[in-house]
């Protein structure tokens, strides 16, 4: 589909949804539609069921974070419509006690992926019958997709030969994990840089 | 001797994480009503390795070898997806000999792939010769992996613009000359087990998914194919330069294991035609040329040329410690890998390391509806299932 049919659709489905569709974009010929979290279902339900859309395979979850945002989490879905041989793609924004109802009645393959979801970045689905970890170790803590979450972690595991069985010690590091700032200072990095005092206040 | 039905619990059994039929480190708990499968609770993770964390972290050009370990059977179409993810962002156009080089090393990728499932498929319901004879193939496959990358698995061929070389003729002949002798072994395996009575009576009518279902418990590849959709994205929403390519999609009925394992050996005859064409156009006058976009503010420049260019030397230096600043944006670009459609999701926010990227792997789609599937079938079926999903846990777990 090109730009112009997907701008179409779009608007079709903002229309067609007041309320819970709050808006739309396209770029790189990828349809882009904002939805009010709690509304996700209703909108979802009208894509599967709409003639005009039929987006009737579910294709993923995802989340996204974004500290610095007031409600800091987007929660990503995609959708596929082997009729129009078109993607969808619906924005929610959330955080971390936000509310997202869950689309396991609406499309069943949701399960893992809202699981996963929960998982790594905490968001939280309601309606969702077995909300537990899926990838992470069990007894884990802590959502490690999330931005403020280390890389390295927080627990190490190793096999302890006198105890007989794996231990569970904070992460000890030899050498500092080494994050390069590539951020070119003439390319607008916004930290000072040292002898920027000296200039002054600018102007 | 009445409160005796009370007392009758259904019997729950651990299936892996460690044992062959299970493709890896997959855990099942099984609950068992005799032997028949009430309720199925698989336990993935035991492989997670934080890959999209890890991809955070790391520039667009480290990124490429995480794809690799994904699913490690068909290493070079995940990293197909990721370089037509960035590549979008970037807006720039492969070189043609670029894109017959990808198109026939994930070709090559979905015969590893598919000669790895139908044999241990075979094996998982009790036949041992297959996979004898389809490992011969797939080493002589790891080799043209390797004469092309340098390594047998894990490749990291691809980059963002292209490939990182250029194929020597010779090989470029010698995947020609392995074209044909691979059809009779296509054939040999069809022989041995296509009419197989043992190999039909553990298939067929085990594991049925109907089109509904296949789509809304979000399937995809030979998944929807075996369920009778038309519906392979190499033709539908043709990538690189499948548009040009002769090729036919087959579909089953039933949607049984059956007609997957059907679909598979036909799949893996379509992808020889494949082959053989992008090898015609490969030695075609129009096929010669660069395999990666010139501009070197993406690729490298050639080892030569940076012995002698100052510029060139700047270039280096600045993509291989920096790498590239991909522009702002979000996009989602999916492959028809072996097991289905493999998807990245990526977003940029303008510096030399993606913001987020995620990884949309098939088998995690297809391993969650495992309860749905195996719910009413007999325990020995539930390795059948298992087999015919083409479970490879590296994608799974991430």
């Amino acid at each position: 589909m090109d730009d112009a049919k997907l701008d179409a659709l779009g608007q079709t489905i903002v229309s067609a949804l007041p309320g819970a569709a709050i808006g739309h974009s396209v770029a790189f010929n990828q349809l882009t539609v904002d939805v009010e979290a709690s509304k996700i279902v209703e909108v979802v339900k009208y894509l599967r069921d709409d003639p005009n859309c039929r987006f009737i395979n579910f294709t993923d979850i995802t989340a996204a974070d974004y500290p610095a945002r007031e409600k800091r989490f987007d929660v990503i879905y995609h959708f596929l419509s082997p009729t129009l041989n078109a993607r969808i793609r619906l924005k929610a924004q959330a955080d971390e006690t936000t509310q997202v109802p869950s689309l396991i009645e609406v499309f069943p393959g949701a399960d893992w992926f809202e699981r996963e979801a929960y998982d790594l970045y905490g968001v939280f689905f309601v309606g969702h019958p077995d909300m537990r970890r899926l990838l992470t170790d069990y007894g884990f803590e802590g959502h490690p997709l999330r931005k403020d979450f280390p890389t390295t972690g927080f627990l190490e595991v190793r096999y302890d030969d006198q105890e007989k069985r794996v231990v569970y010690e904070p992460v000890r590091l030899n050498q500092e994990f080494r994050k390069f700032d590539f951020l070119s200072p003439w390319e607008g990095a916004d930290y000072p840089l040292p002898g920027d005092e000296k200039a002054g206040p600018k102007a | 001797m009445n409160e005796q039905p009370e007392q009758l619990r259904n019997f729950t059994i651990n299936f892996g994480p460690q044992h062959p039929a299970a493709h890896g480190v997959l855990r099942l708990v099984l609950e068992l009503d005799g032997e028949v499968v009430a309720r199925v609770d698989p336990h993935i993770g035991l492989l997670h390795r934080g890959t999209e964390k890890l991809i955070e972290q790391k520039t667009y050009l480290q990124a490429i070898p995480y794809f690799d370990r994904l699913d490690y059977v068909a290493p070079m179409n995940q990293e197909h997806a990721f370089c037509l993810a960035a590549e979008k962002l970037l807006g720039i156009e492969v070189p043609r000999r670029g894109q017959l080089i990808r198109v026939l090393y994930c070709e090559i990728g979905r015969i590893l792939s598919h000669l790895l499932n139908v044999t241990t498929q075979a094996m998982d319901v009790g036949a041992l010769t297959p996979p004898l004879w389809g490992f011969e193939e797939r080493e002589k496959l790891m080799v043209f992996y390797e004469r092309a990358s340098g390594s047998r698995m894990h490749a990291a061929f691809f980059r963002v613009g292209g490939v990182h070389q250029d194929l020597p003729q010779k090989l470029v002949d010698d995947i020609e000359a392995w074209c044909d002798p691979f059809l009779k072994v296509v054939e040999d395996l069809d022989r041995l087990l296509t009419a197989n009575r043992i190999f039909k009576q553990r298939n067929v009518d085990i594991g049925v998914v109907p089109l509904k279902e296949a789509w809304e418990w979000g399937f995809s590849g030979v998944m929807v194919r075996g369920s009778g959709a038309a519906w392979d994205l190499r033709k539908s929403q043709p990538y690189e330069c499948y548009a040009e390519m002769d090729f036919d999609i087959p579909i089953g009925k039933n949607g049984d294991c059956y007609d997957r394992y059907l679909i598979r050996m036909e799949e893996m005859r379509q992808s020889v035609r494949i082959m053989r064409q992008c090898i015609q156009k490969l030695n075609a006058p129009d096929g010669k040329g660069p395999v990666v976009v010139e501009d070197n503010k993406v690729a490298p420049p050639r080892r030569g040329e940076m012995k002698r260019s100052m510029e060139a030397l700047i270039h280096h230096f600045k993509l291989y410690t920096e790498g590239v600043h991909v522009p702002a944006g979000e996009v989602y670009t999916a492959v028809e890998a072996p097991k289905g459609e493999f998807g990245v999701y990526l977003i940029s926010d303008g510096t030399n390391k993606p913001y987020k990227c995620k990884i949309r792997a098939p088998g995690f789609a297809h391993l969650q509806a495992m309860d749905h599937i195996c719910r009413g079938h007999l325990l020995a079926d539930v390795s059948a299932i298992l087999g015919s999903l083409d479970i490879v846990f590296g994608e799974v777990d991430r």
